[in-house]
Parts: C-alpha cells; structure tokens; sequence
C-alpha cells in the first residue's frame, strides 16, 4: 500500500526546493504566476465560499424540522435559501474544479510549464476575488432573497434586498470564468509536450476542454441577462417587467441558455476526475477512451440546446416543450455512456479502496440516481407534477452534490499528495467518505418523495404532513456537515504533519507523477518527450524518478 | 403495475408507516401521471441495481490482493458501446412519445369545460366563477365536470399547483395562462403557490373543494354575490365610458364588440388574430397596439386604472355578448 513506500521516503522536515518554498511572504502569493500558487490561491477562497453557503444551507434544514418554521421569519429564511444557492452555484461550484484543480494539474498533465497566459490567469483570481467581495458585502449587510435564479419581474420591481450588488458580484465573477476558459483553451492547444497527441491526453483535459467551452461560450449570456436586470431594477428600462412593457419570460430563457450549460460546467469536470481516479485505482486503462472523450464535447454541445425544460409549466407553446423534452433526453445518453465505461473498467481490473476510489465509487452511485431521476423531468407529462416541488431540488443536488461535489472531494484527496507533498490519514479520509455518503443520501432521498408528495421548494413553513421526511432530511444534513468539517481538519494537520508523500504514492500514470511532491515551480525540469497513450497500466513495480 | 409496485414499496417501509408515499390522486390526468411516474422509478430502480451489483461484484472480485498486483490489458468492444448506447436511446424514444403524448392531452381542456377565473397576487389567490361568487385561497368545484381555469398575476409570477390533480401551471402578470381538470372525488385537497414569489410565497396556500354537482349548485347560490361576472363588466363598461365609442353597428369611433368573441380579427398590424381573453386584455391596457384598420387611435391606454379583476370582469361581459353567435358557431 501507498503508506509503505512513504516511509522510505525523506522525513516530513525535508521535501527539497520546491514551488511552496521556493520563495515566502504574502507578496510571492499574492504576485504569484505559478498555476500552482493560483490553484491554491482559489482552493482558499471557494472553501471559504464553501463553508459560508454550507452553513446557510444546515440553518435552512434545522429550521425545517418544524413545519412552522423552528428558527426564522420566513424573510429570513428566504435570505438563507437565495445565499445558498447563489453562493454554491457561482462561487463554489462553477470554479470548483477548474479554477483549483484545472490550474494546478492541466500543465502538469500536458507536460508544460504553465498556462498560455500566467498573468491573465492571477489577473482571474483577482476578478474572482471581487465577485465574492460584492457576493458576501450583499450577504452580510442583509441578504438578497430572490433564489438564485433572478428570476423577474420579483427581482426586478419587488424584492428590496441588494440585487444589484449580488448580480454585480455575479457578472465580475463571470469574466474570470471566461479568461479561465480561454486560458485552458489555448494551454491545451498549444503547449501539450511534444508526442502528447490528443488522444493520449489524460481524460480530464478532455472534460476540462469541454467545460472551457461553455465557459467561454455561455458566461457572456449571463453576464449580459444580469447586466439588463440591473437596467431594469436601477433605471426601469422595460426589459423583463410587464407593467414597465416587458416579458419576465425572456429572462427565463436568457437565464437558462447559460444555467443549463452551467450544470455541466459543474459536472464535466467532475466526470473528467472520475476517470482518472478509476482507472489508478484500479490499475487499468480506460474502458472506451474515444467514447468518453467524445461524450464530454456532445454534451458541451447539447447542453446548449436544453434549457427549454426548464420552462415546461411557463405556459410556452406546446411545440417548444416537445423539442426540448427530445433533446432533454438526448442529453442523458453521453452520460450513461461514460457510466457504462467507468464500470467496465473496474472489469479484470486490481481494485484498491483509498480516500479517492471511495469518492469516485460514490460519485459513480449518486450521479447514476440524478441522471436517471433527470428522465422524469425530461418527461413533459411528469414534469407538470414535479417542476417547482422538492423532486427537483433532490434531482439537482443528486448530480452537484452528489457528482460534482463527490468528485472534487476525490480529486482534492488524489492530488492532495502532489499539491502538498504529504499524506493525510487515510482513516479519517474514509470516515468522512463515507459518512458524507451517508448523510447525503439521508438528506437528499427523502426530498425525492417530497417532491412527488406535491411539497413545493422554497417554502419556510409547510404543511405538517411533511413533517417526518423533512426531519429526515434535516438529520441527514447534520451528518453531511460533520462528514464536510473533518476533512477540512485532517487535510490542513497534514500540511504541517502528514509523511511526506513521494513522487507517486497510489502509483498512478500520468505526467504529473512523474516529478517530485510538491513540484518545482518549473514543473519539468526538461520538457518530457511522451511516447504513450493514457493509463497505459500496468505499472511496473515501484514507479521510476 | 402500479399497485405492484405500491404493495412492494409498502411492505418495504412497514415500519415507518407514517411516511406518505403516494398523494391523493384525485383528478382524471392523475392516473396516467402515476403510470409514467412509476414506470420511470420501475426503470430508475433497474438500471441502478444493475449497475451497483456489477460495481459491488467488481469491487469483490477483482479487489488488490498484493501490492505489486498488475491487471491485463483493456480491450476496448465496440459491440459493448454500441449495446449501451443504443438500448438507453430506445428506452429515451419509448419515454418521450408516451410523456408528451400524455402531455398533449392533458394540455388541451375539453371544449366543455366550466371556465372559472384565478387572479395570483402577492400572496394569496383570487378566485371568481362566472356565476358570480368570489373567493379568496379557496376554489371549490364540481367533481365529474372538466373544469377550465384562466389564471394572471397583478404583481410577480405565480405558479397554481394542485398536487393531487398533477396539474401546475405559472401564473404570469401581463398574460393569460389556462390549465385544466376533471376531479374524480368529492373531498379537500391542497393548493400550492409552486413559483416563489417572495417573503410569503409559503403562505400563498389554500383548499381546493370538490363537491357533488348539487352541492356546487347549492354553495354557487348560496354566496352573497349573486350578479355575474358579465353583469359585473357591464357596470364597468358603461362606469368607464366604453359604450360612447363601442356602440353596435359600424357607426362608433371604435368598433363594434358584439360577437366578436372567437372570431378571427384582421389587425392594423397586417396580423389576423382570433379574439380571445389575451387579445381583449391587451385592447384594453395597450390599445394602439391591437387596434382593427379603419378607426382611429384614439383610446387611451387603461393601465393602472383597472386591476386584473376588473379586467377579467370586462372580458366576461365582451364574451357574454357574443355568447349567442359563439353557441351556433360550434
């Protein structure tokens, strides 16, 4: 296992010069062009975001237990559900995986040295970091309570929360997920070692290319539908609002035509991890490389074609329900693809159960759930009676909990070795594991009867027939948030304490086990020459360098 | 099928028997609802099942036994990937054409339907029936006759949820949106404001009564408003001055109402639209925008002076005026 070749290595004490001690102070992080620094960089900030919209989001639960509300005035409560979503949808999610784990490990995989474009990519962090300022000013100086959705002419003429200073946080963050896109675009076309071809590029770079692409090609839209929400909220300009000439439904599909394709920003990149940490731990290539490389642009490019469902009790035309409800459909088939392909690699594979697979073997079961509840809301007839109730918000957190949130659980505790240079407790690492498994089903299950119940989201009190399933739920939360904090504990005394890891402690393919943990700041030390596909396993014995 | 798989679902929860599991079903689109719905958890069950026991046999079968285990090479089948794609996109066609055909038909309200108007407003819900009587959080109806609501929103959008009739459709300010239902039992069921709507969008709830068709006779009389909605519209018609342009014949400064009600009406636009309640509505708050070649645009917009009420009111008395032609044209 993992733990006998760390001891042969130096002592925690020692891990040679590298791109953590290359040089100190505030200042060599904060003016830092290393990818490496900026990962880090985001990974502090969108735990710090994680926690502040996880905390909303254990309040909102507790005061559930009650149907008459246990703890807030509704007004409250709405303030809570709106920072939630607002802050876990923009703030977290959307660059969770990229924005640290992309950064750190797209040139390390590629075999180069850095981004395209290193001061674009701290100029990101930046914008990114003014976004939030604008998001948590709004939250702590009294909170916005229009959901995270916008949706007008409510936000526009109604609401008097700070709309305008959360949209503005909205649209700042928004171009560092743009200039984030095109710097991953062009560092995966330009900058790949010589002999790394396209199809010998890790499948991550795969999903992390096509999430570059809806960053790019999706964010302007949101950007520009909040831009004119605020035209309306500030200056009454008629755009969303009916009383001022204005149709609140061209929000919805402006909202959506990015939100829809947000979801895959959130769950490609997650997929693209999945693949790695399947295939390390179980020592096999890739079932069906092409097909799961493939499915990620289909669904880059079908996501673009689906918000309509979100929209099938608006009271659009008929016709328009039918197209999207087909595409809707046609949008599950790359997904069960890359399903099947995962579970066809663990086949004949040499099967180890660390942090990681645990994460990815998880990921795999509760994003199997979410895809496959999607087909009750792809169907029109069914979508009447779910849209709006808590099925939805089950479904939903089933894909970005449960699959995204899982996989960059997993790739934090798969990489963490190379970003740090040291071990964390593999105990602990699977009693969070599975205690955040656990909890999340708990939680999130009970909700899909709710839904089907007829109990609608976003209610603060609720009548009290639902009372037994929301406790459930409630509990269920209380442990996702104990399985949420012990990482958070672990992983940090592992910074200080933790053995010093080695190059490649699972023993994993891959450029970026190839150089010592933590990295040089050059990363490669001469620009590997790559001769091979991807999880080209079996290994043999103890890995070189 | 469906009682199968409740009898399963059931007998598996025995012990926490007081988690509902299924809510009324109350309506006639309930049924078929259902059906689908439980199809669906039938296919999601089999599908996850199926790939938890592979992964779980997998995870036994081929768990690490040493260190330095080395597994065989990968060998890509295209007969596999084709195999996986091909039966989930069946699965999908089979799916869409039975949902949207279910959806299709339970979009379209039978032509005779009882017509009953819902106004949403920040945060309850305003309810009139033809006949006359209000109500407010409350809709009773008849059970056994197909029942048309014509709903819009004086402030933000709505969303009129009945779960145990499987029917939910926004409520929109500045448009009319319609669903409707044939409830099949007599009895209480809720009432949902599904679209947030702000600080009390929780409290946007209330009762839905389905009554024997004497009973709803009986309460219809029984209220203390007994002038109709059309009689109401009347007032207002002649209250706001409509009746000095609107006269009959072809003489008036605006055109004629009488009739007009369901019938296809050439626009200034070049558009010919047919005259329904979104049409009249928009006459009246944004006139210049619908007005009929050959008069003038000289009425003044009523917006803001008229609440939705009124407008509906209005709506009804047009209708009640063209109710004769209307009748011998079906």
């Amino acid at each position: 296992m993992s733990t006998a070749i760390a001891d042969l290595h130096e002592t925690p004490a020692d891990l040679g010069v590298n791109y953590l001690n290359a040089n100190y102070g505030i200042r060599s992080w904060l003016l830092t062009k290393d990818h490496k620094r900026i990962g880090l960089l985001y990974l502090a900030t969108i735990t710090l975001m994680f926690f502040v919209g996880g905390t909303a989001a254990v309040l909102m639960r507790l005061h559930l237990i009650e149907p008459q509300g246990a703890l807030f005035e509704p007004e409250t409560y709405n303030k809570l559900f709106s920072t939630h979503g607002i802050i876990m949808v923009f703030f977290f999610l959307v660059p969770s995986i990229p924005a640290t784990l992309g950064n750190f490990l797209i040139p390390l995989m590629i075999g180069a040295r850095d981004v395209a474009f290193p001061k674009l990519n701290l100029m990101s962090w930046y914008i990114f970091i003014t976004g939030c300022g604008f998001a948590l000013y709004a939250t702590l100086s009294g909170g916005v309570d229009t959901g995270w959705t916008f949706y007008p002419p409510y936000s526009s003429s109604f609401s008097h929360t700070h709309v305008v200073a959360v949209a503005l946080g909205v649209f700042i963050a928004g171009f560092s997920s743009i200039l984030t896109g095109l710097n991953f675009i062009v560092t995966i076309h330009k900058m790949r070692a010589p002999g790394m071809t396209w199809f010998r590029l890790p499948l991550f770079i795969w999903a992390l290319y096509a999430t570059s692409l809806i960053f790019v090609l999706g964010t302007p839209v949101i950007a520009i539908t909040l831009f004119l929400l605020g035209l309306e909220r500030i200056l009454h300009v008629g755009i969303f609002d009916p009383a001022v000439g204005g149709d609140p439904l061209l929000f919805q599909h402006l909202f959506w035509f990015y939100s829809h394709p947000a979801v895959y920003i959130m769950i490609l990149p997650g997929m693209g991890v999945i693949s790695e940490l399947i295939t390390a731990f179980s020592r096999k290539k890739i079932f069906g490389y092409t097909f799961v490389a493939f499915s990620s642009l289909a669904i880059a490019i079908i996501s673009f074609v689906v918000w309509g469902h979100h929209m099938f009790v608006t009271g659009q035309s008929i016709y328009a329900g039918l197209v999207f409800s087909v595409l809707s459909f046609l949008v599950a088939i790359p997904s069960a693809i890359k399903v099947f392909n995962w579970t066809a690699t663990l086949y004949k594979g040499s099967i180890s159960y660390e942090a990681p697979m645990l994460y990815a073997l998880g990921f795999i079961g509760l994003f199997t759930i979410g895809g496959l509840t999607g087909l009750f809301l792809a169907s029109l007839a069914t979508d009447v009676h779910l849209n709006g109730t808590y099925f939805i918000v089950a479904h939903f957190h089933y894909i970005m909990v449960g699959g995204a949130v899982m996989a960059y659980m997993g790739g934090i505790h798969f990489w963490w070795p190379k970003i740090t240079g040291r071990l964390y407790p593999d105990y602990w690492a699977r009693v969070a594991a599975a205690l955040i498994f656990i909890g999340f089903n708990l939680t999130f299950f009970p909700q899909f009867v709710l839904g089907y119940l007829g109990m609608p989201r976003r209610y603060a009190v609720y009548p009290a027939e639902f009372q037994v399933l929301n406790v459930m739920s409630s509990a269920g939360a209380s442990i996702l948030g104990i399985g949420y904090v012990i990482p958070l504990i672990y992983l940090t005394w592992s910074m200080r304490y933790g053995r010093a890891a080695g190059p490649n402690p699972w023993r994993a393919k891959g450029l970026e086990w190839t150089i010592p943990s933590p990295p040089p700041t050059e990363n490669f030390e001469e620009i590997p020459i790559v001769t091979e596909e991807a999880y080209n396993y079996p290994t043999s014995g103890v890995a070189s360098v | 099928m469906t009682g199968f798989i409740q009898c399963v679902l059931s007998s598996v929860t025995a012990p926490a028997a007081m988690i509902p599991l299924q809510p009324p079903a109350a309506s006639t689109i309930a049924g078929g609802v259902d059906k689908l719905y439980y199809v669906l958890t039938g296919i999601t069950a089999f599908f996850a099942v199926l790939i938890f026991s592979i992964i779980f046999y997998f995870m036994v079968k081929y768990r690490r036994r040493s260190d330095d285990e080395q597994a065989p090479p990968t060998h890509t089948s295209l007969a596999l990937e084709l195999t996986w794609t091909i039966i989930p996109s069946m699965i999908c066609a089979v799916l869409f054409v039975w949902a949207s055909a279910l959806y299709v038909r339970n979009a379209r309200p039978p032509a005779a339907s009882n017509e009953i108007f819902v106004i949403g407003k920040q945060w309850m819900w305003h309810v009139q029936h033809p006949e006359g009587p209000r109500e407010i959080d409350e809709l009773h109806v008849p059970v056994g006759v197909p029942v048309k609501l014509t709903m819009t929103s004086q402030d933000v959008i709505h969303d009129f949820y009945i779960p145990a009739f499987r029917v939910k459709k926004d409520v929109l300010p500045g448009r009319y949106t319609s669903i409707w239902f044939e409830a099949t039992e007599t009895g209480t069921f809720h009432l949902f404001c599904a679209q947030y709507c702000g600080t009390n969008h929780s409290q946007m709830i209330g009762w839905v009564y389905v009554m024997t068709p004497t009973d709803y006779a009986e309460w219809l009389a029984g209220g203390e408003q007994t002038v109709s909605m059309a009689q109401q519209g009347e007032r207002l018609f002649s209250q706001f001055g409509c009746g000095t342009c609107h006269v009959s014949g072809n003489n008036g400064r605006g055109p004629s109402l009488a009739g007009i009600y369901g019938k296809p009406e050439k626009l200034a636009s070049g558009q010919t639209q047919v005259v329904d309640e979104g049409l009249i509505r928009q006459a009246i708050v944004n006139p210049n925008s619908v007005r009929v070649p050959g008069y003038e645009a000289i009425m003044p917009t009523y917006q803001g002076q008229i609440d939705e009420e009124q407008v509906l009111q209005l709506i009804a008395y047009v209708k009640s005026l063209g109710s004769e032609e209307r009748t011998n044209g079906q």
